[in-house]
């Protein structure tokens, strides 16, 4: 086959590539919605400043559970149960319900999927131990109230948290 | 001089006495009239930033002699505690996890029945811990067996591994349903964990154990197993116990009474 | 020495295509399946708390000890310097990764969170016989990866010896690996014994040949190729061997078994109260893997290559049904906690348990099966696998 006359191939491609480029990420910077990350319920500010925790919250969270289930280590600092304590929404009382929830707005955003809550509870400690969201639960703590000889409450018989 | 001293000092220890008799016999009458009261291990709530150690062997004790046909006390207050839907109650009984069960044993020469509550017994050499690929099943150093589900990939070798069926694997998402203190997921395997986030904050017990003592069976104890004040050392010392499927030499985390 | 020539196919026809599109619509069915198990969980599946390994870990393990059997061939070539064998030799390398690929696979998609591969790859516990699992097999790969080029690359044939000694064994420490997975464990009546390993390393002789043998008369059949008889039946009686062999072992196993009292109750579940058990053992294990073939291996039968085809289908058909056997039935007997006690408990403790497999896990299986065979079809056609021809004239020349 003869070659063509003009333009090489490759210089071809390569103009073509950077066309489809720059259109592909000004349509990316018009089209995709921010993120809405709802204010935490909690406290004044983070455990950490905001910026060290969207670079390193990954980080944080990792090291702190290999603390926790190996060696036994509880601080709440880092912990994930203490991030949810603070930043459950006022709404649905979670951080990942609803699309707007505080882990789940960023992290769909940022299109990096995360299987934390295949496992966590995603609602702080208070919400569902004593309000628990099984009949059976409700139904066992009368049941022990009922037997029970001790002027101990129910909560305090249960292990609920202090 | 002596006498008017001693005198002096009896008139001043009389109302320390009285105060000192007036407790003690309080005490005695509270200890006599609540069976029930749980007896929290104080010493043994550990600061949340220390780690686990293995000073401490928490193990268990269950009399099977007092262990009544029937009764599953120990496991509602386990599926309640750990967030567990109980066996009845799921729509897969076959696939439902069971962190601990009632087992009715009978001997075929006699009739003679035994009832028991079976779950992980934390063996001091797990066989879990042998075969797990990427060490998710491992021992913390006070002795509880645990599943890491970080790095637990579900092949469930482990639960091929267990001599006493006590691993269960999450078969359907749970959907939120977990408790905040007790993390389970699909694909992960799971079993007894001793109840360790009551043992970590200082409860000194499990749900299961409560349950028991609350319902006035009295059939099981748990504690330090490397205190030999605690009252389980002494039970263990007061009573014969045996580990189930001893032959195997795992030194066993619980022991039984009355098989 | 005579000089073999290898060729790739040439030339695409309609069955070629037929038989790609057959395959590659079994592995789409794998992929679906996995996709939908991996989607909902296990709860899809017929495994459960009682019978955790279930027929992808039957279809799995057959894959991989094959697998490890289909290498035999290379390496009485390479390893024992026999001339005839040495033509042979590159497709039982093809078919060796080939099947190991197809049956690692299904292992890996039937993990409880097989999206968490690259733990399994990073966190490793060297007691575990899976970890050594994980090195032995990726080692497998680059081995007899290696050796396949020593075979193809004319400049680097010099290291075929040493490359063929290496993946024998490596070959042979894996495939004790894969049946120590059984042995090591002490907890069930039927494992926990060292017979296990060996059993695999003599089972995988006799399945991997049996495929290999089912893959060469095909390949043959279908690309117009010449394939003599003295290949034939020289590999026919090696099989016949191996599957005698397979026999021993089996016979062992179970007479030894049968001579403790306290195993009395478990073997007489495989030999005669285990239902779907104990057929698959009797009928599928011993009467169609075994007793059926060398029947007709050994007699005049097994002069005929449709026979022989057909002794090959019963040994990989019978090779199935000893894994589940040995998979499943081990996992079906209750263990033993309470020696002499009857025990009864919400778990389905004392009791037999029952499985029945389901469709996303028979799919997923044979994708595995689909994989497999994909890849040695689409290697023998572009690769220079196969002799251009394996009459007998050619093959008399090589033994000069």
């Amino acid at each position: 086959m003869s070659k063509m006359r003009g333009r090489p191939g490759w210089l071809t491609g390569l103009m073509l590539s950077a066309v489809l480029a720059v259109a592909g990420l000004s349509a990316a910077h018009a089209g995709a919605p921010k993120p809405v990350i709802e204010k935490a319920v909690k406290g004044e500010q983070c455990v950490e400043d905001t910026d060290y925790m969207r670079r390193n919250h990954m980080k944080l969270l990792d090291h702190h559970r290999d603390k926790t289930v190996i060696e036994g280590v509880r601080t709440k600092q880092h912990s994930l149960k203490g991030c949810i304590d603070c930043h459950a929404s006022a709404k649905t009382g979670s951080v990942a319900a609803a699309k707007e929830n505080f882990c789940v707005s960023c992290h769909t955003y940022a299109a990096v999927k995360i299987d934390c809550f295949d496992c966590h509870s995603t609602k702080p400690e208070s919400s569902s131990a004593l309000h628990s969201t099984t009949s059976d639960a409700a139904d066992y703590r009368h049941k022990l109230a009922a037997r029970t000889k001790t002027g101990l409450s129910v909560q305090e018989l249960v292990g609920a948290p202090r | 001089m002596n006498e008017n001293q001693s005198i002096d000092q009896q008139s001043v220890a009389s109302p320390q006495r009285r105060r000192f008799v007036s407790a003690a016999s309080a005490t005695a009458a509270g200890l006599a009239i609540a069976p029930g009261v749980m007896l929290y291990e104080v010493a043994h709530g550990r600061p949340e930033d220390q780690r686990a150690s293995s000073a401490v062997r928490w193990g268990m004790m269950v009399d099977a002699t007092k262990c009544a046909s029937g009764c599953n006390d120990c496991v509602t207050a386990c599926s309640t505690e750990n967030g567990w839907t109980p066996v009845a109650e799921s729509k897969h009984p076959k696939q439902a996890p069971q962190w601990i069960r009632k087992l009715e044993l009978q001997d075929p020469l006699t009739q003679r029945e035994t009832n028991l509550p079976m779950m992980c017994q934390h063996c001091a050499e797990p066989p879990c811990v042998d075969v797990c690929p990427t060490g998710a099943s491992f021992k913390r150093a006070d002795g509880i067996v645990l599943v890491n589900r970080h790095t637990c990939i579900g092949c469930r070798y482990c639960m091929m591994a267990c001599p006493y069926k006590a691993r269960s694997l999450v078969h359907e998402h749970l959907n939120d349903t977990q408790k905040p203190d007790v993390p389970r997921g699909i694909g992960c395997v799971e079993s007894c964990t001793f109840c360790v986030q009551k043992v970590d904050r200082g409860d000194g017990t499990t749900a299961c154990v409560e349950a028991c003592t609350a319902a006035g069976h009295n059939a099981l104890v748990f504690g330090d197993l490397n205190d030999p004040e605690s009252e389980i050392s002494q039970r263990l010392r007061e009573l014969p116990t045996k580990q189930v499927r001893a032959d195997l030499n795992l030194n066993l985390g619980v022991r039984y009474h009355g098989i | 020495m005579a000089s073999i020539t290898f060729r790739e196919v040439e030339g695409s026809s309609l069955k070629y295509w037929l038989l790609f599109g057959a395959l590659g619509l079994f592995v789409l069915f794998g992929a679906l399946s996995w996709n939908y198990m991996h989607h909902h969980g296990h709860v899809v599946t017929g495994m459960d708390n009682q019978i955790v390994w279930g027929l992808p870990h039957v279809f799995a393990v057959f894959l991989i000890v094959a697998a490890s059997g289909a290498l035999n061939v290379a390496s009485i070539a390479s390893v024992f310097n026999k001339p005839m064998y040495k033509p042979l030799a590159p497709l039982s390398a093809i078919l060796a990764l080939a099947l190991m690929l197809g049956g690692l696979l299904v292992l890996v998609l039937d993990l409880g969170r097989s999206d968490r591969l690259i733990v399994a790859m990073t966190h490793f516990n060297f007691k575990s016989m899976f970890t050594w699992n994980v090195f032995l097999y990726s080692g497998f790969f680059g081995l007899v990866g290696v050796y396949l080029w020593t075979m193809l690359d004319r400049n680097v044939k010099s290291y075929s010896k040493a490359a063929g000694t290496a993946a024998f064994i490596w070959r042979l420490v894996l495939t004790t690996g894969t049946g120590s997975l059984f042995g090591f464990l002490i907890a069930r009546e039927l494992y926990g014994t060292a017979m296990l390993a060996p059993m695999f390393i003599v089972m995988s002789f006799a399945y991997g040949l049996a495929i290999y043998l089912m893959v060469l008369a095909a390949a043959y059949a279908w690309t117009g190729r010449p394939l003599g008889d003295a290949v034939m039946l020289r590999l026919k009686s090696l099989l016949a061997v191996f599957v005698a062999a397979v026999l021993y072992f089996v016979v062992v196993y179970h007479m030894t078994n049968l001579y403790f009292t306290k195993l009395h109750s478990v073997q007489a579940f495989v030999l005669r109260d285990g239902g779907i058990f104990t057929n698959l053992f009797w009928v599928g294990q011993i009467l169609i893997g075994c007793v059926i073939p060398l029947v007709i291996l050994l007699t005049g039968l097994g002069r005929q290559r449709s026979w022989i085809m057909i002794a090959c289908a019963l040994i990989i058909l019978g090779g199935m049904a000893q894994m589940y056997v040995t998979i499943i039935g081990a996992q079906a007997y209750p263990l033993d906690m309470f020696p002499g006690l009857m025990e009864k408990s919400s778990f389905f403790d004392g009791e037999v348990h029952s499985y029945t497999p389901s469709m996303p896990e028979l799919f997923l299986g044979l994708g595995g099966v689909a994989v497999a065979l994909l890849m040695t079809t689409f290697a023998i056609k572009v690769l220079r696998l196969l002799p251009a021809s394996l009459d007998d004239a050619t093959v008399a020349k090589l033994e000069h």
